[in-house]
């Protein structure tokens, strides 16, 4: 194992899946001569040329349903979106045709893509440049979802989701782009199964379920909770969908109090799907009833104190803690 | 380069024949109900489908938008899997998960029946980045009407095929009308080819009423692009003789224009065209016809006859080597 920041590991699961598969090519905007608007893919286009590496206009429709076309003759197109706000652009692609081919189409074709890049709100940068799309995409049968928070999850995830025959979205936390974590050499292949959370903290009073940009946040919470006696287990989902169902169960069956901690919105989010599971299979598990933490209802403002309120957070997760565990 | 077969004339007519009778099939099975959902009838328009595909390789690409019954049949799709399609029969060329809107039939390359105006158009330049990313000298013919040249995602195809010299023909079926809004009332421009040049995109305005101009054009642009690959828009004039769909009465248009149209069928053109050559006999016609009825009136009688997918399967078609999520 050796220490490398989450772009670095997007970086090599990128290299290594063009270098494995002819059939892999990435397409966006700004992935070639400028090395990535996020520098996600620097040194690619060195490496692997225009014909693999392909820079695009700024048009997402077009280019989000030119990755559906090729992938429907059997290309394994990765197109990058420089944030997942600008998905909404190739909702039509992303949302009616990608997942719905295979379907409408009898079982012709599937359609092997993969839709990454930085998703969720990072700072300051105001309504349009902060949408959290996990729920919407997780609501469309035929997509799959996940959100590494880890650079060894976001190297082996993203992978896995080159490898899919579906239609895989990688969204990618742009706040944890510079963060370091331990990941697998270059030379022992890393595959982390879709599907399949992970208990990033052990713990035995208290279940926290967090993903993305949630886990650090989570870990912090947990860490300083150790000096009141509180001892939180985090669950990172790491996949939105596929949900893993039996690693929340598992925890919960265990700890008895779970608090969600998830970094979309509250009407309709990806804990009230997972709420809603936990109290149809589990409820006699529950000594608490089981609290959410997400953003705010309100479209993000641009003002610095306004958007720390309107994000999930530290504070807010002590609290909802400790009312779980009538602390 | 592998050559383009020369199809026989004859052959095209009858095949022309075929699509207008199950169209009227379709349109009375409709009626009866036994065919739900929305009902797009190609009527009118058949030289255009069946010229095109005349002039192109089997192994090339086809990809149209959801009046797509009479494409499926020019490609080779056969009466049967199309007729069960419009009955959600198991046996329909796609399985009876895609209906009227949705036919698609991997065997022949064709890509599809797309719903959403205009949101093929990406897909089709999809295929032909596919094309020239592998080095092969197929052509993508990418069919769409004259309703989808207004939306974004056609704007941003036609920017991304020149950009990249894609090996693909637009060919807008300008019918006149989206669904009930004339050209002239949707459109900015006096010409709809002219939108081609705007992204430097060679075009041309074809007699779509006229199978041979349709398959000569489409033939001499293909064998263009497959010495080089590029883009080519073709402003394909066409008429459809029925509504937008089975639930409009076209009450948009005039007794006396529809008249002047069909007096310029498409179907009655060639066969003019082939009499007059000596190439066919009024018996040989009659002939033609009615085979295309026969295998129409066994088409339905297979549809009918056809199972349905059992819910059980329902969700074999969500995920490709999947279980539920």
């Amino acid at each position: 194992m050796r220490e490398i920041t989450y772009r670095q590991a997007l970086n090599e699961a990128l290299a290594e899946e063009l270098e494995r598969d002819p059939n892999v090519f990435l397409m966006g905007e700004e992935v070639a001569e400028y090395q990535g608007a996020y520098k996600v893919s620097a040194g690619l286009l060195q490496r692997f040329g225009p014909r693999r590496i392909i820079d695009t206009p700024i048009s997402e429709n077009g280019f989000a349903g030119l990755g559906i076309g090729a992938a429907m003759v059997g290309l394994r197109p990765i197109i990058e979106f420089m944030t997942f706000s600008f998905s909404l652009v190739a909702f039509d692609q992303v949302v009616n045709n990608a997942p719905n081919m295979f379907m409408m189409s009898g079982g012709q074709f599937n359609i092997p893509i993969t839709f990454r890049g930085p998703n969720g709100p990072a700072h300051q940068l105001g309504a349009t440049h902060s949408h959290a799309t996990e729920n919407f995409y997780a609501s469309v049968p035929g997509l799959k979802v996940c959100t590494p928070a880890t650079p060894r999850d976001a190297k082996g995830l993203l992978k896995t989701a080159v490898r899919d025959d579906n239609p895989v979205l990688v969204l990618e936390a742009e706040l944890l782009y510079s963060s370091k974590g331990m990941v697998e050499p270059p030379d022992e292949e890393l595959l982390i199964p879709l599907g399949k959370a992970e208990v990033k903290r052990e713990g035995s009073d208290v279940t926290v379920v967090c993903y993305a940009q949630t886990v650090p946040i989570a870990l912090k919470v947990a860490a300083q909770l150790e000096e009141e006696d509180i001892s939180a287990e985090i669950v990172d989902l790491r996949s939105i969908k596929p949900l893993d169902e039996k690693a929340i169960f598992d925890s919960i069956t265990k700890t008895h109090r779970v608090v969600i901690v998830e970094q979309d919105h509250p009407f309709c989010g990806v804990g009230a799907e997972i709420c809603y599971r936990i109290q149809k299979d589990i409820f006699d598990e529950l000594d608490a009833p089981i609290l959410r933490v997400s953003q705010e209802d309100v479209p993000m403002p641009y003002n610095e104190h306004l958007e720390h309120a309107v994000l999930p957070n530290a504070e807010k997760l002590f609290a909802a803690i400790r009312q779980v565990c009538y602390a | 380069m592998q050559r383009v077969e020369q199809r026989d004339e004859v052959e095209m007519l009858s095949l022309m024949l075929l699509i207008r009778r199950f169209e009227e099939r379709a349109s009375q099975q409709y009626q009866a109900q036994k065919i739900g959902g929305f009902c797009h009838l190609y009527i009118g328009q058949e030289a255009v489908a069946t010229g095109a595909v005349a002039a192109v390789r089997p192994d090339d690409y086809i990809i149209t938008a959801y009046r797509d019954h009479g494409h499926a049949l020019a490609r080779g799709t056969t009466a049967n899997a199309c007729m069960a399609e419009l009955f959600g029969k198991e046996t329909g060329c796609s399985r009876g998960l895609g209906g009227s809107m949705h036919f698609f039939d991997k065997r022949h390359h064709m890509y599809g029946g797309h719903a959403i105006v205009g949101a093929h158009v990406p897909l089709a330049v999809g295929l032909a980045f596919a094309i020239k990313y592998r080095g092969e000298d197929r052509v993508t013919l990418c069919f769409f009407g004259d309703g989808a040249i207004n939306q974004g995602s056609f704007h941003e195809a036609l920017n991304l095929a020149a950009l990249y010299r894609l090996p693909i023909i637009f060919i807008c079926e300008n019918n006149l009308f989206a669904m009930g809004t004339s050209v002239k009332r949707s459109t900015s421009l006096k010409q709809i080819v002219d939108r081609a040049e705007g992204y430097d995109i060679p075009g041309e305005i074809v007699d779509g009423m006229n199978f041979r101009e349709v398959r000569d054009k489409v033939a001499e642009v293909a064998d263009s692009i497959r010495k080089e690959s590029h883009p080519a828009f073709l402003e394909v004039r066409t008429y459809r003789y029925r509504g937008h769909s089975m639930s409009d009465p076209a009450s948009y248009r005039t007794k006396d224009e529809l008249e002047k149209y069909r007096l310029d069928d498409p179907i009655i053109r060639l066969r003019a065209q082939l009499t007059r050559e000596g190439k066919l006999t009024n018996e040989q016609f009659d002939q033609l016809d009615k085979r295309a009825k026969e295998t129409v009136l066994a088409a339905v009688k297979f549809a009918e006859e056809s199972p349905e997918l059992p819910v059980e399967k329902l969700y074999d078609y969500v995920y490709f080597n999947g279980a539920k999520s």
